[in-house]
């Protein structure tokens, strides 16, 4: 990596802050891989828990997989992780093999696990201290990454009691900030709001985005969509060990039957008019509103207004509705979400 | 070289991280401290008078008592290095590129250092209720050598069942053989005072022979048999422990 990397607790360089859309204008050609992962399998037994996995991950960039429980999610992390070997398949992370260079991969890679892996017996300031003595930081530096850590994550005054008295969101905190004493180039997050209550969860939203805008590439599971499309460049939909489907969430949105453009008129005439030069479209009188199906892109959009233009019929207003990642879901694995998957 | 320089200093920050949890566990003190000092009254103010050990009950039972000391501190550990196995902190651990095994030396040193703590306080006892030894200085070695064998392979023992154990729980529940061990052993009475087939277990079982050997070296009679078959034992258990927990941290996730 050619790339200077300001740390990403105490920012480093002082152009850190506006790292960001410097970040974004490299243009898509010279972005490099920080994770590319192909034919990838993994079963237990008899049960295939991965079965030909292919992905790709640009540096600086959010990455979700997203599926329901049982779908291979931290599967896929354990092996990109190092800590368990893949059946068959390549995997190369900040571009190295995890088989065969596991050492360099540990070194470039952080990750905050599904349940904390904190220290209860520790106070929280001990944890990010035996991380420190574990990365054999110098002492003044260990000390300054240590207290930076807990100033950021807002544990400053938790900092000297036991672990084991912390809230739910204050371990996941903790356990996020453990991750960040190693200064990784790419983290994993495996669920990481699961459990959480919806303040804590936008706090860790916020964490990660303050950590990409720093440079930092994520590798973040979810079942919740709205978590990826909150967060995700890139999102790969997984299920029962197969990739369905992977894109932009914009992207996925737009492979869903169910998008739409709904008009309002201003009266049941012009609702009578539109209605019959624009078939297929579904009407409903009381709110004078007309759906008309397809998807949001300029083209249609466009000949969608020629057309009521031409027969001089006036819109009081128009919105186009794209479906939410639940839609996405259920039309590209035929069940939902929320639905565990039986093994 | 930097290999094992680097794998002894993680087993240094391991070893003050478990340290530190057995401070922090008042059942882990009360188990591995008061408890041995408590039985030791039980047994030396309660019972002992009605036992015939052919010598004074204290000068008897005092090497046994440092064998109890060694096993009652073993539940916390077995607990404390399955908790790290099953509550995900292990493969924090892993994926930092700590020396493998660091966790593991941690344990078995910490270990090491809370025994050697509830061993001083319990021959500290031993003198304060009238323990007098006419051993040698060379014999009191003779018999720390041997006592810190036996911490050390019922250390690896405990840490490969902790790992082996499903649960926090189950792990704990492992180690009871090994603590009640001792009792079928020369350790409170004579192997010879026992029943039929107990007699036979308590006189072929590791313990005797560890028990035995100590009980000479404190007594000034230092017996070369016995201590070369406790220290074949302890070896041999140590390594059973050592290569078993290894093979568990490299098989478990």
């Amino acid at each position: 990596m050619a790339t200077v990397k300001p740390h990403p607790v105490t920012g480093g360089t002082a152009d850190a802050a506006g790292s960001s859309p410097a970040a974004l204008a490299v243009p898509a050609a010279m972005r490099s891989s920080a994770i590319a992962v192909s034919g990838l399998r993994k079963a237990y037994g008899d049960k295939i828990v991965l079965d030909g996995i292919d992905l790709d991950v640009q540096a600086g960039t959010v990455f979700s997989l997203l599926g329901p429980n049982g779908a291979g999610k931290t599967t896929t992390v354990n092996v990109l992780t190092t800590l368990i070997k893949a059946d068959s398949g390549t995997v190369r992370v900040a571009g190295h093999d995890v088989a065969t260079e596991a050492r360099h991969v540990r070194a470039a890679i952080g990750v905050t696990g599904q349940f904390a892996a904190v220290d209860d017996l520790l106070t929280g300031e001990e944890n990010l201290q035996l991380m420190a003595d574990l990365h054999h930081l110098r002492v003044g530096e260990g000390r300054r990454v240590v207290i930076s850590l807990l100033e950021r994550f807002d544990l400053a005054e938790s900092a000297q009691k036991l672990v084991s008295t912390y809230s739910g969101g204050m371990r996941r905190k903790l356990d996020l900030a453990m991750t960040l004493v190693t200064r990784p180039q790419i983290i994993f997050l495996d669920e990481p709001t699961t459990g959480l209550d919806p303040r804590s969860r936008r706090t860790m939203w916020d964490i990660v985005r303050e950590l990409v805008a720093d440079g930092v590439t994520i590798f973040l599971t979810t079942q919740y969509l709205e978590e990826a499309d909150q967060l995700a460049d890139q999102i790969a939909v997984l299920d029962q060990g197969h990739l369905v489907a992977q894109g932009t969430p914009g992207e996925l949105k737009r492979q869903v039957p169910g998008s739409h453009v709904q008009f309002r008129f201003t009266d049941v005439a012009a609702l009578d008019a539109a209605a019959r030069i624009l078939p297929g479209s579904t009407r409903d009188d009381e709110a004078l509103t007309l759906r008309v199906p397809g998807n949001g892109g300029t083209k249609p959009l466009r000949d969608l207004l020629d057309r009521l233009d031409e027969h001089s019929i006036e819109a009081e207003d128009l919105s186009v509705h794209t479906p939410d990642l639940d839609d996405v879901f259920l039309a590209l694995t035929g069940h939902p979400s929320t639905e565990a998957i039986a093994p | 070289m930097s290999a094992i320089s680097a794998s002894l200093a993680d087993s240094r920050i391991m070893l003050r991280r478990n340290f530190k949890h057995i401070l922090r566990n008042p059942v882990t003190i009360f188990n591995g401290a008061v408890m041995p000092v408590v039985v030791m009254l039980l047994f030396v103010y309660v019972l002992g008078n009605a036992f015939s050990v052919g010598e004074r009950y204290i000068e008897y039972v005092t090497p046994g008592m440092i064998l109890l000391a060694i096993t009652y501190g073993l539940s916390g550990t077995a607990v404390s290095v399955n908790s790290d196995m099953t509550k995900g902190i292990i493969n924090r651990f892993k994926v930092m590129n700590v020396s493998r095994g660091a966790v593991l030396n941690g344990h078995v040193a910490a270990t090491m250092l809370g025994t050697s703590i509830a061993i001083t306080a319990i021959i500290g006892v031993a003198f304060g209720l009238g323990f007098r030894s006419s051993a040698t200085a060379g014999d009191w070695l003779g018999a720390i050598g041997i006592i810190a064998a036996t911490a050390l392979a019922a250390a690896w023992l405990t840490v490969a069942l902790g790992m082996a154990a499903k649960t926090p729980e189950s792990a704990g529940m492992a180690i009871v053989p090994l603590i009640l061990l001792p009792f079928l052993s020369s350790a409170i009475v004579p192997a010879a005072k026992m029943g039929q087939g107990v007699r036979q277990f308590a006189q072929y079982q590791p313990f005797t022979p560890i028990i035995e050997s100590v009980r000479g070296l404190l007594a000034g009679t230092p017996s070369g048999g016995y201590a070369a078959a406790a220290l074949a034992w302890c070896a041999g258990i140590a390594l059973v422990g050592y290569l078993w927990s290894r093979a568990t941290l490299s098989k478990r996730a």
